[in-house]
Order: structure tokens, then C-alpha cells, then sequence
């Protein structure tokens, strides 16, 4: 075979095409994917995020304050799936197309066309699902969560469904990608145990995706053809059952939860080495617990329908399924913690923002535990409790992994410095609000505040107008991160260096900031000192 | 790993993925338009529908076109063929786990829900209550529910078109099988014929199940609407047959191929993600006939 050549098939072998059609439509660069993907997940953030702001205003005091109860389940609706399938699943596959390639020393994406693919059908999607806002009859308004027969009385049903059809298409295209990157893309000496972790985390969620997607395109594809082909599979008169929804969407459900906080572990796991300026502890350990989290999340599903009416060993078998997932979860805080254990710590934004991580992630998890228990579970079910539990592991979680990613590496891609003090400012405002915001939520769920109900009864009032203040400023505090962006994008004049940090280690930090266009074109020769995971030796 | 990296290998830019989004995004949104049609204005959605499956046709026409034509040019190395080979494989589990969710729908529904509304353990009280007169069974007699939806039918029975359905597909897996062979050891005529009669035979499985089709519509009475009985039949064999429709086409294209002569021993990756898939909805098939037609 005669490769030597084609290598230079690619016309703009050393620097970005000018033609902007040509060079954000067309791509097959890896850093520009990774790029159009973060920049649509920050967008579809803000506009997830401007539903939020109107749910809290709504519920600052009781009684129907700006909109009628229907608009207000759209607004639930919307929230969840914009910020769930746009913003943070989006967020991680963009953050692993600009830093796997760069990771273990591939050129680009296994599948370059593939991956420009992926990300372009997510816009189409979106556009689909929110244009049905503002169509007669309005949106889907029966939760993210879709189930019969509530969801299919919406005629926006058919819309939803093609765009999760689209999703899911974008997201195992994008899996695969991720998988044969890993595979058959790292440098000569890269071996699977030396990888970073943030890559192992997405082998593994990779994984989960291409399991669990198309298992959502089946429930939803029996969503559809109940409601407009006359099938039974949720009418029990036909023999159906509405539950049997509600265990083929958890079975995709569950995972995806766990698809949505797996790179994050992985982000978490490359920030605290390099300011604590030690290697992550245990590191074996780290990966063989999120593949431990990765299968028990397939057998764990009907933790979210205890209250539906399973009979008493499905009950049993799910609560101490869902409960051993304490264990691996506990061996990754531990090790989070020993990792910075006697290392000389500095306290930079990311660093900030992944031990915020730690400690509120672990929080999330602590209610997530007392959810697990079944008979505790009955009163909790379908109140704040649960809202606050999942904000915890999805805000102060997911969506702070990514911010912390976002500071970590922004120097790379962009080449200079942000403003640290305005990350600073980013940072206290975030983490204080968002406890203002979430942290009463748990006291209303105890309560007996029920979820996705725009009025409540006025014992509820005093922790739901502090929930609101709250959620306010910390929306409020998102702008900080905008403009913290913009800054260092376009105006800022310190320039990163390669390394960028004291104590970061990896091959993404041999290569010049910013990356060029094209790294890597020859594999790199690995040195085992260069990698954070290089001696293994635990 | 066995990777080779005499050099890295990244495709030009091409419209092509763009091309695909628009086409997509057209196929959907119209097929959306068309669901929600009031029986006045019908012509909107489908004819975006129309246009977006043209579209998406046309995309892989000249997707596959360009791949093709640099897959002749040399372009693609070792390493290239190895993640081809990967996505293929990852693809088709993918598939699997989309059959995978409609397999659980018919076992849960046998299992469960269904003997659940005639009263036998968990769910008792929904039989008390709304259907006493519900005797649970699956097929012909309650599989349409405790409210016969779509009214009294016959199922098909397994051991006349399904079995020679089975029997077609099972020697269509040698013909493709052998075709490989014939492939790697060079002989081109061996493998347009045994080719030629894969494709053949798929064609002849599509045509009985359009019968088998045709039958249960008209004279058995079992419809879509018959029940969840009819839903999971239609709904898997349907999907099924979808499936077997591509690889059908998927195979007739490689014929093509084979006769211009753009595979050899070595390089033919093509050809056997085709084979991979005929063979995974061979597979399937086996677990449709078990499951939906024998039990």
C-alpha cells in the first residue's frame, strides 16, 4: 500500500482553512469539532439555563405568578432535555474531541468525517425539538422522562421523538469514533494502563452509549407508534402496560445518568495531580471503578420506579444493587482525597472547582444513597428531594467538571491565560448560590414538596423564595464565565506557556499553546517520566 | 494491537456530513409534519418527507461514491481498515441493543403484563377491578388484551412460511460465507455466483414475508392494531425485515463491486461488513423465529 503520498491528501496540512464555510462545515479536525461542540453546548447551557431562571421566578412565591401551568411543564420539560442531551452531553464529547487525539498521540479522530457528522446533526436536532415551542399546542410537557399516557396526548410528540431519534444517532456515531480513537489511534508505547483517566472515562462511557442509545430509540419508537400507528405496547387494554415504558427507558436512563458523570471523574481525576503536584493515587483502582460503576449501572434501573408498583424482590434486588455502587463511587472520593494528601497544593480555579466537585458531588451521592432505600424511597419519590439530589451530582457534578475542564485546558486551546481573578470571582459566586439554590430543596422534598408543580402550598414559601434568590445569582454567575471567556479568547494578552501549569503532566502539554491546527502528524515517542501515569506500580 | 503507523491518515474536508445533517433534519421534520397532518392539509409533510429521503438516498450514494473511489486510490492504510472495521462492529452492536429493546418489550409483555391482567400474581387487582373476565394467554385467544383491541385473529403459523423464510436466510449465510472464501482465494466468477445467489435469496425472504404479510392482513386478521400481539409481531418482524432490506441492497451493491472488480484477497473490507451484517440479521431472524413464531 502506498501511504506515503496520501499523507498529504490534505490540503491545509499546516494551518486552519481561511473559507469559513469550509473550515467549520467541512472539518475533519478534530479541534474544531471539539470546538463547534463546546461552543453549542455553552449556548444550549444558556438557553437550558433561561428555562431554569423562569421556573424559579414562577416558584419565588405560591400562587400562579407569569405563566399558565401547561407552559410551565414545557419549561420543566424543556430544561431537562436541552441541558441533559444539549449541554452537558455535548460538553464532554466536545472536551474528548479536542483532548483524546492529544492524550495518547493520534492525529485526529479515528473516523475525521464521522465525528463532523456527530456534531452537525446536533443543531438540526435542537432546532427541531424547541421550534415545537412555539407551534400550536406548544412543546413536549410531560417531563424529559416521556412516559405513557401523559406524553403521548401532546401532538409535539412526533418532533421530540425524531430529535432523541437524531440525538441518539449523533451520540453513537460519536462513541464509536471515541472507541476506535482510543483502540487503534495511540502512539507507539501508549499502553491502555498508561492512559490518562479523563481517557479510560470515556472508553467506558463511550461504551455505555453505544449500549444504551439505541435502547432509547426503542422506547421512543413505541412512543410514536402508539400514538399515531395504533400499537398497544402501553395500553393495557391491548395487553400492554404503561410500566413497561418505564423499564425500557430506565434501562437506557440509568446508564445515561452515569454517561453524564463518568467524564467528569475522568476531568476530576487529570486536575487534582497536577495541582496537588502528585500522581493521582491509586490509579488502577480509579479505572477499575469506573468500569465497576459502568456495569452495576445496567442493573440498577428500577431504583427510579420503586414507587410504581414492582413486586417486592424486584424492590429488593434494586435497592442493594443500587446501594453497592456506594462502594466503587467511595474508592474514587477516597482516592480524589488521598491524591491531594500531603501534596503541595496551590489553589487555581480549576483546582477550585474540581474539590468543589469532591465535596458536593460526594453530598449528591449521600442523598442518592437514602433515595436507594426502598421504604424511604415511598416518601421521597416524585419530591425536591430527588430535584436537589440530582442538581447536586448534575450541577455541582457534571456541569463543574466541565467548567473545571474548561479552565484547565482553555490555555491550550486558546493560548492565553484567562483572568484569574475573574475565575476566582466565577468560582465563590457559583459555589455559594448554587448551595443557596439546591441545598433548601432537600428541606422542601422532606416536606413533601412535590416536583413539576408550578404552585404549592404556602408552608413551602420562605424555602422556595431562598431557592430562587439563589437560583438568580447563580444564573447571574454564569455571565462571569462568559465573559471570563471571551476575555481570554480574544483579549487577553498573557501568554500560556506549553505547559501552561507547574505540575501537569501528559502529551496534550508537550504540544505548543495553542495546539496547532495539526499535532502529532508523526507519533510522538513516549517517555514514561512525561505521563502522569506512566510508572504504575500500585 | 498489532497497529501499524508507517503513517497517519486524516480524509480531506468534505461537504458530505453537512449534506447528511440537512437531509436528516428534512426527512424528519417532515415525516413529523406529516403525523400531525389535519386531514385537510396532508401535502406539506409529505413532501418535505419525500424530498428529505431522496435526499438522505443521494447522500449515501455520493458518500459512499467518494469512499469509494478513495479507498481505490490507495488512500487507506492498515490503520484506517482496522478503524473501519471497529465502527462496523461497534455499529452492529448497536443494533443489536435496538433489537435488544423491542425483544424485552415481547418478553416482558409475555412474561408479565400479560399474565398480570389475567389476574396471576402482582398485578391482581387491575384484573379484579376492570377485566375479571380476562383469561390471560398469549396468541390467537387474549394476545390483543383483555379488551380484544382489532377483534378476533389468527396467528401465523410457524412451520409453513416462517420455517422456509428461516430456511432461506440460514442457506443465504452459507452463499455469503462462500462467497468469501471464493473471495480470498481469488476466484471471481465463484464469487459472483454465490454472491448473485445471496442476494437472491434475500429477495426471496423479503417476498414471502410480504405474503406472510399480505395473509395475516386479510385473512387472519392479525394487523398492527391487533393488541400488543400485533404490535410486537409487526414492530419486530417489521424492523427485521427493514433490516434484511438493506443488507439485501447492502449486498447488491457489493456484487457490483465485486464485478468491477474492486475487491482482492487482501483488501476488501467492504464485502465483509456486509457479510457481518447479513449475518447479524440472520441471527436475529433465528431469535425472531424462536420467539415470535415457534413459542
Amino acid at each position: 500500500m502506498s501511504h506515503a503520498a496520501t499523507h498529504d491528501q490534505h490540503d491545509d496540512h499546516h494551518g486552519a482553512p481561511k473559507n469559513f464555510f469550509q473550515r467549520w462545515c467541512m472539518s475533519t479536525n478534530h479541534k474544531d469539532i471539539g470546538t463547534l461542540y463546546l461552543v453549542f453546548a455553552l449556548l444550549m447551557f444558556f438557553i437550558g439555563g433561561s428555562f431554569a431562571m423562569l421556573i424559579r421566578a414562577e416558584l419565588f412565591k405560591p400562587g400562579l405568578q407569569l405563566m399558565q401551568p401547561y407552559f410551565f411543564n414545557q419549561l420543566t420539560t424543556m430544561h431537562a432535555l436541552v441541558m441533559i442531551f444539549g449541554a452537558i452531553m455535548p460538553a464532554f464529547v466536545g472536551l474528548g474531541n479536542w483532548m483524546i487525539p492529544l492524550m495518547v498521540g493520534a492525529p485526529d479522530m479515528a473516523l475525521p468525517r464521522m465525528n463532523n457528522l456527530s456534531f452537525w446533526i446536533l443543531p438540526f436536532a435542537f432546532t427541531l425539538m424547541l421550534s415545537t415551542l412555539f407551534m400550536a399546542g406548544g412543546g413536549p410537557a410531560g417531563g424529559w422522562t416521556m412516559y405513557p399516557p401523559l406524553s403521548l396526548q401532546s401532538d409535539s410528540l412526533a418532533y421530540v421523538v425524531f430529535a432523541v431519534h437524531l440525538m441518539g444517532i449523533s451520540s453513537i456515531m460519536g462513541a464509536i469514533n471515541i472507541i476506535a480513537t482510543i483502540l487503534n489511534m495511540r502512539a507507539p508505547g501508549m499502553e491502555l494502563l498508561k492512559m490518562p483517566v479523563f481517557v479510560w472515562s470515556w472508553l467506558i462511557t463511550a461504551f455505555l452509549l453505544i449500549a444504551v442509545m439505541p435502547v432509547l430509540a426503542g422506547a421512543v419508537t413505541m412512543l410514536l407508534t402508539d400514538k399515531y400507528f395504533g400499537t398497544n405496547f402501553f395500553n393495557p387494554g391491548g395487553g400492554g402496560d404503561p410500566v413497561l415504558y418505564q423499564h425500557i427507558f430506565w434501562f437506557f436512563g440509568h446508564p445515561e445518568v452515569y454517561i453524564m458523570i463518568l467524564p467528569a471523574f475522568g476531568i476530576i481525576s487529570e486536575i487534582i495531580p497536577t495541582f496537588a503536584r502528585k500522581p493521582i493515587f491509586g490509579y488502577k483502582a480509579m479505572v477499575f471503578a469506573i468500569a465497576s460503576i459502568a456495569f452495576l449501572s445496567f442493573i440498577v434501573w428500577a431504583h427510579h420506579m420503586f414507587a410504581v408498583g414492582l413486586p417486592m424482590g424486584a424492590e429488593i434486588f434494586f435497592m442493594y444493587a443500587t446501594m453497592l455502587i456506594a462502594v466503587p463511587t467511595g474508592v474514587k472520593v477516597f482516592n480524589w482525597v488521598s491524591t491531594m494528601w500531603g501534596g503541595s497544593m496551590t489553589f487555581e480555579t480549576p483546582m477550585l472547582f474540581a474539590i468543589a466537585f469532591v465535596i458536593l458531588f460526594t453530598i449528591g451521592g449521600f442523598s442518592g444513597l437514602m433515595l436507594a432505600l426502598v421504604p424511604a424511597d415511598f416518601q421521597y419519590h416524585d419530591t425536591y428531594f430527588v430535584v436537589a439530589h440530582f442538581h447536586y451530582v448534575l450541577v455541582t457534578g457534571a456541569l463543574f467538571a466541565i467548567i473545571a475542564a474548561t479552565y484547565y485546558w482553555l490555555p491550550k486551546w486558546c493560548g492565553h491565560m484567562y483572568s484569574e481573578f475573574w475565575g476566582k470571582m466565577h468560582f465563590w459566586n457559583s459555589v455559594i448560590w448554587v448551595n443557596v439554590l439546591f441545598f433548601p430543596q432537600h428541606f422542601l422534598g422532606l416536606a413533601g414538596m412535590p416536583r413539576r408543580i408550578p404552585d404549592y402550598n404556602v408552608a413551602f414559601a420562605n424555602f422556595n423564595m431562598i431557592s430562587s434568590i439563589g437560583g438568580f445569582l447563580f444564573g447571574a454567575s454564569q455571565l462571569i464565565f462568559l465573559g471570563v471567556l471571551i476575555h481570554a479568547v480574544w483579549f487577553s494578552k498573557k501568554k500560556a506557556t506549553d505547559r501552561v501549569w507547574e505540575g501537569a503532566k501528559g502529551l496534550e502539554w508537550t504540544v505548543p499553546s495553542p495546539a496547532p491546527h495539526h499535532t502529532f502528524d508523526v507519533p510522538p515517542v513516549i517517555h514514561d517520566d512525561e505521563l502522569a501515569h506512566g510508572h504504575v506500580n500500585d | 494491537m498489532g497497529q501499524q503507523h508507517d503513517a497517519y491518515f486524516v480524509p480531506a474536508k468534505s461537504y458530505w456530513p453537512i449534506v447528511a445533517a440537512v437531509v436528516m433534519f428534512t426527512t424528519v421534520f417532515g415525516a413529523a409534519h406529516w403525523l400531525n397532518a389535519e386531514p385537510g392539509d396532508a401535502g406539506f409533510g409529505k413532501t418535505v418527507l419525500t424530498v428529505g429521503v431522496i435526499g438522505v438516498l443521494g447522500m449515501f450514494f455520493g458518500w459512499f461514491r467518494s469512499v469509494i473511489n478513495e479507498s481505490l486510490a490507495g488512500s487507506y492504510n492498515h490503520q484506517v481498515d482496522t478503524s473501519f472495521r471497529m465502527g462496523m462492529m461497534w455499529f452492529i452492536f448497536s443494533e443489536v441493543m435496538f433489537f435488544g429493546a423491542f425483544f424485552g418489550a415481547l418478553f416482558y409483555i409475555r412474561m408479565f403484563s400479560v399474565p398480570w391482567l389475567g389476574g396471576t400474581g402482582h398485578g391482581t387487582l387491575t384484573h379484579e377491578f376492570l377485566w375479571s373476565n380476562y383469561a390471560a394467554s398469549w396468541g390467537a385467544n387474549g394476545g390483543n388484551g383483555p379488551e380484544h383491541v382489532g377483534g378476533t385473529f389468527s396467528t401465523v403459523p410457524a412451520w409453513g412460511l416462517p420455517l422456509l423464510n428461516t430456511l432461506i436466510l440460514l442457506s443465504s449465510s452459507v452463499t455469503v460465507t462462500i462467497a468469501h472464501h471464493a473471495l480470498r482465494a481469488g476466484h471471481r466468477g465463484k464469487i459472483l455466483v454465490f454472491l448473485g445467489l445471496t442476494v437472491l435469496l434475500g429477495a426471496l425472504f423479503l417476498n414471502f414475508q410480504a405474503h406472510e404479510y399480505i395473509e395475516a392482513y386479510k385473512e387472519l386478521n392479525l394487523t398492527l392494531h391487533s393488541g400488543v400481539y400485533g404490535s410486537t409481531f409487526f414492530l419486530l418482524t417489521g424492523f427485521h425485515g427493514l433490516h434484511v432490506t438493506l443488507g439485501t441492497i447492502m449486498l447488491a451493491v457489493i456484487w457490483f463491486r465485486v464485478l468491477k472488480g474492486h475487491f482482492n484477497k487482501d483488501h476488501h473490507f467492504g464485502f465483509e461488513a456486509v457479510a457481518w451484517y447479513w449475518h447479524f440479521v440472520d441471527v436475529v431472524w433465528l431469535g425472531l423465529f424462536m420467539f415470535v413464531y415457534i413459542l
